[in-house]
């Protein structure tokens, strides 16, 4: 075995400076423990041990923290398109069914020469390079910088395009609430929508997430017969049979401002700021 | 274990969770106590992660209590705390990422937990690391029990669930059981924990605290200096 023989070899020549680590460790162990020396001895070992223990724990652990995100990412993502079962395999389903696409807010026009699945609108939205600030009166959402270019996913059957699904994100009560907006090939009618990342109060605000309040977007109409943004939330519950009834969704009860954030957020998205431009040449094409 | 544990250390792991409770006798750790019962599930993760680190620290802590410098002994403690709680962050969202998204911060607060620190200057600093270590244990379940019957309350009376599981049918889904929002918001943790004040006191009379002056009577004289 060469391999242990080098082992052994290296072993033997750290021994010397292991006997004199020991020697040195008992002179400071032995040291008074209020003096000067002890004091810094042992707050830089201390100090050298835990950083050791947490960025070995930081590295090695990364890669499944990764795959956990990205998992999450796809699961959110083929649930507001609908495509999420009990047993869905999750990564062969979007990898089939879901395109992943980069939009430029500026034009509506896709951009191709970036690489899709490298690219974070979030960390984006950071990064003066690549984002820009909304100004103060437009900016209803609340959150300041938006990213030039967003991902956007489009769920296909064959060529047909089945939906739309955009990122959106605002300010709600407590917290900024990130979720995807699903929409119809027309570019107009919702799917569905949900909140991946919210902190909002759980059980009022917190609804957000709520299968049975989500399943009443289904079938709205996002925008109204002048192309302007139409969607809000009402306070109490729609009346199907008022007028405007397709572009309401029932608030969240007991969640006035949280429910004003959701609104604010899909006028926002769905504005000249966001998605308007390129909806329009989406319903263009079709 | 009987063999391992003599009746000492059995009343160290013990005691925590009546008798000498963190959150009820020592009052520490309400901060979070507060902030992560609304649900069972988050609960019993913070249970756990509060014991493991609680646990961890006192016997790491224990272990060099000898050799810190006392100039320094509280960033001591801190640095071990911090990088234990670091740990058991980074663990949580490698194996348990819903509920790491769940509890965010509160993961991260056990740093400032007064339970993890108290226990380390109080028990860790002058007691051998077996000791410290079921110390830790000991009040870490103290807080666990705590916490599980206030998340088992908020839960309950709140979201109408238990573990994720319908208990009572809300109205909003044609039941009958119309939620108290109260439940869902911290305060109401205030309120569930100072009834089970009440209720360990009423049973336990020892833990009714004396008050702290007393008024003194004129007719027994000059009674100033006890």
């Amino acid at each position: 075995m060469p391999n242990e023989n080098k082992k052994s070899e290296f072993i033997e020549k750290l021994n010397p400076y292991v006997e004199k680590f020991k020697v040195y460790r008992d002179k400071v162990l032995a040291l008074n423990n209020d003096s000067l020396e002890k004091t810094i001895a042992i707050a830089l070992s201390i100090c050298f041990v835990c950083a050791i223990l947490v960025s070995f724990s930081a590295v090695a652990l990364k890669p499944l923290q990764i795959a956990n995100k990205a998992y999450d990412m796809k699961r959110n993502i083929l649930d507001v398109a609908g495509l999420l079962d009990e047993d869905t395999d999750v990564d062969q389903a979007f990898d089939s069914q879901v395109d992943a696409k980069l939009v430029d807010l500026e034009t509506g026009e896709y951009v191709e020469n970036m690489d899709v699945d490298a690219y974070d609108q979030r960390k984006a939205a950071k990064d003066p390079e690549l984002s820009v600030e909304i100004p103060k009166d437009r900016d209803i959402a609340h959150i300041k910088r938006k990213a030039k270019i967003a991902k956007v996913y489009l769920v296909k059957e064959g060529d047909e395009i089945k939906s739309i699904i955009l990122p959106i994100h605002g300010y709600g009560l407590w917290s900024t609430m990130y979720g995807f907006l699903a929409l119809e090939a027309d570019g107009k009618t919702v799917q569905s929508i949900n909140f991946y990342d919210q902190a909002e109060t759980p059980g009022l605000g917190g609804e957000v997430v709520n299968p049975n309040w989500r399943a009443l977007w289904r079938g709205k109409k996002a925008y109204d017969e002048s192309g302007e943004p139409a969607l809000v939330l009402v306070k109490g519950t729609v009346d199907p049979n008022k007028p405007g009834a397709e572009y309401q969704v029932d608030g969240l009860a007991g969640a006035t401002l949280t429910s004003v954030g959701v609104s604010n957020m899909i006028r926002f998205w769905l504005g000249r700021d966001g998605f308007a431009k390129y909806l329009e040449k989406v319903r263009k094409q079709s | 274990m009987s063999a391992v544990l003599n009746e000492e250390t059995k009343n160290v792991l013990v005691s925590p969770l009546i008798d000498n409770n963190p959150i009820t006798l020592q009052v520490l750790g309400i901060c979070s106590a507060l902030a992560v019962t609304s649900q069972m599930s988050t609960s019993l993760i913070m249970a756990i992660a509060l014991t493991s680190v609680t646990a961890c620290s006192s016997a790491t802590i224990s272990m060099i209590r000898n050799h810190i410098p006392s100039s320094i002994r509280i960033i001591v403690q801190m640095t071990i705390i911090a990088s234990l709680v670091i740990i058991v962050d980074q663990i949580l969202k490698a194996f348990a990422y819903e509920i790491s998204k769940q509890l965010s911060v509160f993961v991260g607060l056990i740093i400032t937990n007064c339970i993890v620190m108290g226990r380390a200057e109080a028990f860790a600093m002058k007691n051998p690391p077996l000791e410290s270590f079921i110390d830790g244990v000991g009040n870490g379940l103290g807080y666990s029990l705590i916490l599980i019957i206030v998340a088992f309350f908020r839960e309950l009376f709140g979201s109408g669930k238990l573990l994720g599981i319908d208990i009572f049918p809300l109205a909003k889904d044609g039941g009958w059981y119309e939620p108290n929002g109260l439940m869902l918001l911290p305060p109401s943790a205030f309120f569930i924990i100072g009834i089970i004040i009440w209720v360990f006191r009423q049973w336990k009379s020892e833990q009714v605290e004396q008050p702290d002056f007393k008024i003194l009577e004129i007719a027994h004289g000059e009674g100033g200096a006890h």
